[in-house]
């Protein structure tokens, strides 16, 4: 079981390179390269399991470590290795490749080679992203990860596939290029990239304070597009609306949060306090904003994409709450929206499948034609409106809850105000598409539900989010653990709450303090 | 304490139904589903009914309550945050659960005849089901957390049943509408629990209750916030004022829906929730007063629109509203051992209201408009007797089950010195409406001639005259349990010492029960007074009721209409919130601003960036170079010696910083 421990994330890494490679070489007859692209998928994702089997609650720090000199000069390591706050998001990538898959599986008609090698290339790219701990390395996959994503809104986009492309490519790559030089300056002051290494040299206040200022607003900045945070989601509708369903799904969100948790707030834990105020302003504008703009979206793609803007802003409030609670709750959100966003779009899809248009105002009256469909985009929809005993309630309640608590009252009031205008659209779009009389464009097609592999999918990912509602607890002591280690502590469960409006309270046992 | 008494049964059988229904019912045959659908309720009654034996005979006794049960594994643990799944049994969630399930079952069985032909039978049941869960899951709860499940639960049940007719613009209209609204109050609800959590670090009842009790001296201040949020909570859910638009509304769904969910059991979730958190109001007058105010005032409001309705569902609607406004305004005069008596007998004769009017609906051919029938008292002669029962009880004549609950909180109002007397007085004023529209209702269904074609009500199946015959009764005895006779004379305590184990004593009454008999026979006249005046308008004069509309156009369309609440509410808050996003915040902001900001860096980028242009080519072999070119710039950057340059770097750096 050692050796599996040693090398299983390698593993994980490696598995859709090989894939990628192998899907590259086989002739493109029928479609042999979706069911290479399926199964590598699969067993990755069998492989991401793994990890939390294995995992120690108890014992802090990194765990499934590999650390081996890569590259001498300059001192690149092949540093991996997954704690608490990684652990769930290597499995929620694994759990999304084979639904990307099937996703896919009709959508993509022609190249198919090309467009499944790229998505499992994509698939090494993220899990690297969230296993790296070699700055270095992880900017690698970082950058890798953009560069399939943005090939393949060209090549697969919708109708303004390049043009969306070149969009997205323009506003995640410029960020990249001060982050690069942040991590390069951190290697010049210190000869290295290793994260733990700088994580503790730079608690110990070996860096000079200006410079270190800056890298850490580099880290921000690139980060903060990637999520994105209000008002740096310019890409997001675009993205969404031309993106195949397999990739839009991935790509906004995680990758960037967990990296904001990791190497911004994890690794400038003083400069990322100094920077809080400003982004639980922006986190909570972008919760309302995203929302109100949800709500008088025509477009569903474009509807999903401010949605997710107003989920996403939640999460960075939980993240830039500083308190333990709403960090926690942060993490599980980030599993959360995976899950429930993975599934609307999918099931968004089905209906672009069917009908291929994204104007909602065509739909009408779906409910009787498409039970199924139906049935899971409502399921969907509640989790996604956050209905407690669905998994987005259990975030969603951590992250206000110790918001108003621990950090402002003012921004946790205003952010729940976000839970009411998050019903309306949902629930609009619900009855736009499934209820009332049937529209002139699902009369005229044939009603076609969802088939096998569909159900397949979806299934299982609406009895994810009930026992993610559930049980929370599952999850949560072993995301506890990834905070845990010294530097968590120190910048965050002791963290005093960022900008407190005066204290109503007679007796207030602050969860923060901890 | 020996033996468990499953409580966790009692929500868990509805879901069982709920599952078993809701994903296998549209390929089982009928009789499958409908025994599984009544299975379900009539067990978890069973369930409540043995716990209830056993607490009145066997032991544990009722002196030992309140009885929980906690799941082993939390629900939430995370930090200083602690949340179980924890059922409490009191005094207060017994009654309620006897309600809830009880009237559930008598429902279910009474849909079963209702639904017979509709062909989302098995969904139909299983949404039942699944509010029966929920609506159990919320009484149980020990903590807010919980209830808050049971709370948002609940709505998602009465959204899906209001909209179960989904293919009818009106009725998907409605259940969103519903759902949207109780958002509101549910936001009260929740930023309540924060500030419990806050103040209190727990969302457990008892212990926010023990907390209290340590600290006798803590008065307002932050207590009459958390009250007021949990009050809009309430207000939410309970369809008062400013928040009951939903309600009326709500009628869109099936009757017996109507009858379950919007009169008998959810509605009341939020007189029942501030029943459950009463410690803390008890702890704030102001929010206290609140209460009463807006209780009061909801009643008298619902019950002036009721007046001039013609859709027999939404006279019974408007009639609810207002009845829920006496149950606040009884918890208001902290009276909340008289509000739970009212929301249990307005439980019977609203459900049997419902039902009633439901079988009316159903002889008819799905007619609800008041002024097409007329005489039907020959025709449907058990359900005319019922609704004759009904109709009695909540104009609150004696000895029918409407007048004790109602007295009981007529005469607590009178007896909280000066303002309680002005409250007593819109009750009563409100009695006298209600007396008034429900006759009204009465003679326009069932008396004089017949004024539609439809001439032949088809019979009423058996499945809906018993829940109708057993409502009925409860509507003429359930008053009595509040009856006690004691020093030769009777008094309506006994009902409330059962609860006050659970919902703390009432302060001692100066009153005395000559004057409880005054005021009762103050308000049996106002309901004579309703009565005669129904009886003028519409059976001595029937044509007198057009007239008087014709004379006062103002007031009749102000009424009809409703206040215009809702084209109010659309013209300040749906409209400006639409209007503002799309325009300033979608086309200003976005487009605009942001989108202009993007423009601009894209256009220098694209100038800089140009061969990214092949990209469009869709030339494979272009993609092909740029994969290699990329790999081969990180292969360059790898293998090329840093460190000398980067010192520099560095340095330079280092330099600008300080």
């Amino acid at each position: 079981m050692n050796a599996i421990n040693q090398s299983i994330l390698t593993l994980i890494l490696l598995l859709p390179l090989a894939g990628a490679v192998l899907v590259a070489l086989v002739p493109d007859r029928g479609k042999l390269p979706n069911w290479i692209a399926l199964i590598t998928a699969l067993v990755t994702f069998g492989l991401t399991l793994h990890l939390p089997a294995q995992f120690i609650l108890g014992q802090g720090g990194f765990q499934f470590v590999v650390n081996r000199a890569w590259i001498e000069s300059p001192a690149i390591f092949y540093h991996v290795g997954v704690d608490g706050l990684s652990l769930w998001l290597v499995v929620l990538t694994g759990l999304l490749a084979p639904i990307g898959v099937i996703a896919s599986w009709n959508a993509i008609q022609s190249r198919r080679k090309i467009f499944f090698s790229l998505f499992l290339i994509q698939q090494t790219a993220m899990f690297g992203v969230f296993i790296s701990l070699d700055l270095m390395l992880y900017y690698g996959f970082w950058e890798l990860s953009l560069v399939p994503m943005a090939i393949l809104i060209a090549m697969y986009g919708r109708k303004d596939g390049p043009r969306a492309a070149l969009k997205f490519f323009l506003f995640t790559f410029i960020p990249s290029a001060p982050l690069l030089v942040a991590i390069l300056w951190l290697y010049a002051q210190t000869g290295s990239f290793d994260f733990v290494t700088l994580q503790i040299l730079i608690a110990h206040g070996s860096f000079p304070a200006g410079p270190l200022c800056w890298a850490a607003l580099a880290f921000l900045f690139a980060f903060a597009v990637k999520v994105p945070v209000f008002p740096l989601h310019g890409w997001l509708s675009d993205t969404f609306s031309q993106a195949p369903v397999a990739l839009a799904m991935v790509v906004a969100g995680k990758l960037g949060l967990y990296s904001m948790l990791r190497f911004h707030v994890g690794l400038f834990p003083v400069q990322a306090r100094a920077a809080a105020p400003f982004l639980i302003a922006l986190a909570v504008i972008g919760i309302l904003y995203g929302a109100c703009l949800a709500l008088v979206q025509r477009d569903f793609w474009r509807l999903l994409a401010f949605a997710a803007l107003s989920h996403l802003s939640l999460i960075v409030l939980g993240i830039y709450g500083f308190t333990f609670t709403g960090t926690a709750g942060a993490v599980y959100q980030i599993l959360s929206h995976g899950v429930v966003d993975g599934a609307l779009f999918v099931l968004l899809g089905v209906l672009y499948d069917r009908y291929a248009t994204s104007q909602i105002a065509v739909y009408g009256g779906l409910a009787s034609k498409l039970p199924q469909a139906a049935t899971l985009f409502v399921i969907t929809s509640l989790a996604m409106i956050g209905l407690p005993m669905l998994n987005n309630f259990v975030g969603e309640f951590l992250i206000l809850s110790s918001t108003f608590t621990g950090v402002s009252r003012g921004w946790a009031i205003a952010a729940s105000l976000g839970v009411i205008l998050g019903a309306a659209y949902m629930l609009w779009l619900v009855q736009r598409l499934f209820y009332g009389p049937e529209s002139e464009l699902t009369k005229s097609r044939p009603a076609v539900d969802l088939d096998d592999r569909e159900l397949a999918v979806l299934w299982p990912l609406a009895v994810l989010m009930l026992v993610m509602g559930l049980a929370p607890s599952f999850w949560l002591p072993s995301i506890e653990q990834g905070m845990h280690t010294p530097q968590w502590k120190e910048s965050v469960v002791l963290a005093q709450p960022v900008s407190a409006l005066p204290s109503l309270s007679i007796s207030s046992p602050r969860e923060g303090q901890r | 304490m020996n033996g468990s008494l499953h409580l966790w049964l009692i929500p868990l059988l509805p879901f069982a139904g709920f599952l078993f229904n809701g994903i296998l019912g549209r390929r089982l045959p009928k009789w499958l589903v409908t025994t599984v659908a009544l299975l379900a309720p009539l067990a978890a009654f069973g369930v409540v009914l043995n716990a209830t034996w056993v607490l009145f005979t066997i032991g544990p006794t009722l002196g030992s309550l309140p009885y929980v049960e906690t799941c082993p594994l939390p629900w939430i643990s995370i930090g200083a945050l602690h949340v179980d799944f924890s059922f409490v049994l009191d005094q207060l969630s017994l009654v309620m659960l006897l309600v809830v399930t009880g009237v559930g079952f008598l429902i279910h069985v009474y849909s079963v005849g209702y639904m017979h032909d509709d062909e989302g039978y098995a969904r139909y049941f299983s949404f039942l089901n699944l509010f029966l869960f929920f609506m159990t899951l919320l009484v149980l709860a020990g903590n807010a957390l919980l209830m808050f499940v049971g709370w948002e639960g609940v709505g998602l049940a009465s959204y899906l049943l209001i909209g179960f007719y989904f293919q009818k613009k009106s009725a998907a209209d409605a259940g969103k509408k519903a759902f949207i609204v109780n958002r509101i109050g549910d936001f009260g609800f929740l930023i309540g629990m924060f500030l419990l959590l806050a103040n209190f670090g727990t969302l457990t009842f008892t212990e926010i209750a023990a907390k209290l009790a340590a600290n006798p001296g803590w008065q307002g201040g932050i207590l009459t916030v958390i009250a007021l949020c949990l009050l809009l909570g309430a207000a939410g859910k309970s369809a008062q004022l400013p928040l009951y638009i939903w309600l009326p509304d709500a009628m869109e769904g099936p009757t017996p829906v109507s009858a379950l969910i919007h009169a008998a059991t959810m509605v009341t979730a939020g007189v029942y929730m501030i029943a459950r958190t009463h410690v803390l109001f008890d702890h704030s007058p102001f929010a206290l007063g609140t209460v009463a105010v807006v209780g009061a005032a909801t009643a008298l409001f619902a019950a002036t629109i009721g007046l001039v309705q013609n859709d027999i569902k939404r006279v019974l609607a408007y009639s609810t509203i207002s009845q829920l406004g006496y149950m606040f305004l009884g918890c208001g005069v902290a009276a909340y051992s008289a509000a739970i008596f009212h929301l249990v007998t307005h439980a019977f004769f609203k459900a049997l209201l419902f039902l009633a009017a439901g079988s009316v609906i159903h002889a008819i051919g799905g007619e609800q408009d008041l002024r097409k029938m007329g005489g039907l008292w020959k025709k449907l002669p058990v359900t005319f007797a019922v609704t004759t029962v009904g109709v009695l009880a909540i104009a609150g004549f004696p000895p029918f089950a409407g007048f004790f609950s109602k007295d009981a909180i007529l005469y607590a109002a009178f007896m909280q010195g000066a303002g309680g007397k002005a409250l007593w007085f819109v009750g009563l004023v409100t009695a006298l409406l209600t007396s008034f529209y429900m006759f009204r209702l009465w003679y326009l269904a069932f008396l004089g001639k017949p004024r539609s074609k439809e001439a032949h009500p088809h019979s009423t199946p058996w499945s809906m005259l018993g829940p109708l015959l057993i409502l009925g009764l409860l509507s003429i005895c359930g008053g009595w349990i509040g009856i006690e006779r004691s020093a030769g004379w009777i008094n309506m305590e006994r009902f409330s010492g059962f609860l006050a184990p659970a919902l703390g004593a009432r302060a001692a009454e100066s009153g005395s029960a000559h004057l409880e008999l005054i005021l009762s026979i103050f308000a049996v006249a106002v309901a004579l007074v309703g009565w005669f005046v129904a009886d003028l308008l519409y059976r001595q004069r029937p044509a007198r009721p057009a007239q008087l509309a014709a004379a006062y156009p103002d007031s009749y369309k102000l009424l009809a209409n409703k206040y215009y609440v809702d084209e109010f509410y659309g013209a300040t808050v749906v409209k400006p919130l639409l209007v503002l996003s799309t325009y300033l915040l979608g086309w200003v902001v976005d487009k605009a601003l942001l989108g202009g900001a993007a423009w601009l860096l894209g256009g220098i980028a694209t100038f800089a960036g140009a061969l990214l242009q092949r990209w469009q080519s869709g030339n494979l072999r272009s993609y092909a170079a740029w994969l290699a070119a990329g790999a081969a710039a990180v292969l360059l950057f790898v293998v090329v010696p840093w460190s000398a340059f980067l010192a520099n770097f560095g340095i330079h750096l280092n330099m600008a910083g300080h």
